[in-house]
């Protein structure tokens, strides 16, 4: 009686997770044995093995532990920091997978003859890298550090305890179930928007647990003020919540097929993606980051954000003026002239916040110049907010209708999307990274302060080759586009402008090979650090404060 | 009158003129007086922890 006893005392630890993780994949099972049409079939064989490894794994981990130890997450300062690890390690990681696709897809535009047919062709590649990086890097990097900034502001612990892990769990399944998509060729034919309908549930229940995550936390702070950095957080997840569900909107027409259809169609189909699409830049992209930038900064030159106030005015002036920049995209479209005005009018206002935001993040240095000389991450971070400002000057100006009538469908814009997704997301997510390390795993300092340096100039050498030849190559591709002779006959034909972009495209790679390169730099120094290493390497001049003869 | 056309008319009229209203508001609360003390003081809040 006495072990019945014990073992009903037991504390049966991940059973009930184990369990639906194996009911998860026997219906995965059934919708592949019943599904609709082929792609559905392959694509729940994907998620059935999925699911299985996932079991198997959690059936290895089950323990039947004694009921009172804590577990290993509870332990330490209080704040639940193991799901923040795993989140840092999956940035990394999907960070040099997403850009070595990248690299990938730049290179199968200057050599066709990489696209290998039907898994790896440009078309399904492509959407793989953006998603890779939107999602993926930038997705993970913002779970990850929106955990850490609401905990530490808020002085509380994650509210809803595993909830974290399913909110990272989920979020990884629904990336492998986006990306194998994408290789499969299910796609919506939605720009950032790809995944069909059912990938598209399953994002909306995991970003629903995000959220009672994150704002039951601040629900249960204990510091009277909400810290701006979770504003901007918080504005984050409600939008993408939002815009994700309203343009996602769309009816299957097998609930065991992959196909869907939009519920909105033509003109305002478009301008639903485009609002979507704009202000998944402007609140994934951007919202987001500027939380990590409100917290990081300050926190790496160990200063209070320059102004406070300013960045109130900020973050309400940028909530509401993203929202109606979309329109910009669809410049001489049949979407009525008034709303493309609108869009540029609003993009426009847009430039002010924006500045607004990189001025508050500069002058965050004030007082302490020096550290970009003598800290490598503080540079990455400046140089981050420095990306941020050319960006967020060159979009307003290439939503003015008569810049867009050259710039629209050329490099120019690829050239201003990765200035502003390698200069801004990248780096200051490298910076977060370089911080955050050391801290949760308790290391002195990184493996490397000068790999970091490496890193930096590698990367800000990438982004610059990469943006200057895509400016070179889309204003001479819509030079070319335009190009009449004097009887109004066009003179390059599309394959013209299409063989003259070669030397450009190669270089592009070379550019997305420096940044692949200082990335995989990252990896390692991350990797050494959590092992523990510490290189044994000279401190970078001025970086311990010399001793000043009294005045 | 299409639910489409009705939500985007909404969209550009009385939701725009709120988010201004809203927008003006926030701006005279934040100068207003003793917001600087206050601002300084939630400007500390991440130096306080580790």
């Amino acid at each position: 009686m006495r072990d019945l006893d014990e073992l009903g005392d037991a504390n049966v630890k991940y059973l009930t997770e184990t369990i639906i993780l194996a009911v998860g994949a026997f219906l995965a099972l059934l919708g592949a044995a019943f599904a609709h049409d082929r792609l559905f079939e392959s694509h729940m064989w994907v998620l059935f093995f999925v699911l299985l490894g996932a079991t198997i794994l959690m059936v290895r981990h089950i323990t039947f532990a004694p009921a009172s130890p804590a577990l290993p997450s509870h332990a330490g300062d209080g704040y639940f920091d193991e799901v923040i690890k795993y989140g840092v390690i999956a940035t990394v990681f999907w960070g040099v997978v997403g850009f070595l696709i990248g690299v990938v897809v730049a290179a199968q535009l200057a050599f066709p003859d990489l696209n290998i047919e039907p898994w790896l062709n440009f078309g399904r590649v492509r959407p793989l890298h953006t998603s890779a990086v939107i999602f993926a890097f930038c997705g993970n990097a913002l779970i990850a550090t929106s955990f850490y900034v609401v905990q530490r502001t808020s002085r509380a612990r994650l509210f809803g305890g595993n909830l974290g892990w399913f909110v990272f769990w989920g979020y990884q399944l629904f990336i492998i179930m986006a990306a194998t998509g994408y290789l499969l060729g299910i796609t919506q034919g939605r720009e950032y928007a790809e995944p069909e309908w059912y990938v598209d549930i399953w994002l909306t229940i995991v970003w629903v647990a995000y959220l009672i995550v994150f704002l039951g936390t601040i629900m249960t702070r204990k510091e009277p003020h909400i810290y701006v950095a979770n504003w901007f957080f918080l504005a984050f997840i409600v939008t993408v919540a939002m815009l994700h569900i309203v343009n996602n909107l769309a009816v299957p027409v097998s609930f065991l097929g992959v196909k869907s259809y939009s519920a909105f169609s033509g003109v305002q189909d478009a301008l639903t993606q485009w609002w979507y699409g704009h202000n998944a830049v402007g609140f994934f992209l951007t919202a987001g980051f500027l939380g990590m930038m409100y917290y990081f900064v300050p926190k790496q030159v160990n200063r209070p954000v320059y102004s406070y106030r300013l960045s109130i005015i900020h973050f309400w002036a940028l909530i509401f003026m993203y929202i109606w920049a979309g329109p910009h995209h669809l410049h001489y479209t049949a979407l009525p002239d008034w709303a493309q005005t609108l869009g540029m009018v609003f993009s426009i206002m847009l430039w002010m916040p924006s500045w607004g935001g990189m001025i508050n993040g500069l002058m965050t240095l004030q007082g302490a110049w020096d550290k970009i000389r003598t800290d490598p991450i503080v540079r990455m971070m400046v140089m981050a907010i420095a990306f941020y400002g050319m960006a967020t000057f060159e979009g307003p100006m290439m939503s003015i209708k008569s810049v867009n009538s050259l710039s629209h469908y050329t490099d120019w814009t690829i050239g201003h999307v990765h200035s502003g997704a390698l200069g801004w997301n990248g780096l200051i997510t490298f910076g977060a990274v370089y911080f955050l390390v050391p801290k949760l795993w308790k290391r002195e300092r990184l493996y490397s302060i000068r790999m970091v340096n490496w890193h930096f100039w590698l990367a800000t050498l990438g982004i610059v080759v990469y943006a200057a030849v895509m400016w070179v190559a889309g204003i001479q591709q819509g030079l070319m586009w335009r190009e009449y002779d004097e009887q109004g006959f066009l003179v390059y034909s599309f394959a013209e402008t299409i063989a003259a972009m070669f030397p450009y495209y190669v270089l592009r790679a070379v550019g997305g090979g420096l940044f692949l390169l200082g990335a995989l730099i990252m990896a390692y120094n991350v990797t050494m650090t959590i092992l523990g290493y510490q290189r044994d390497e000279a401190p970078i001049p001025g970086a311990t404060p010399a001793l000043q003869p009294a005045e | 009158m299409e639910t489409y056309t009705a939500m985007r008319h909404f969209a550009d009229s009385w939701a725009l003129l709120a988010m201004t209203l809203f927008f003006l508001a926030v701006v005279a609360f934040v100068f207003r007086p003793g917001a600087r003390k206050a601002a300084e003081r939630a400007a500390e809040i991440p130096l306080k922890e580790d």
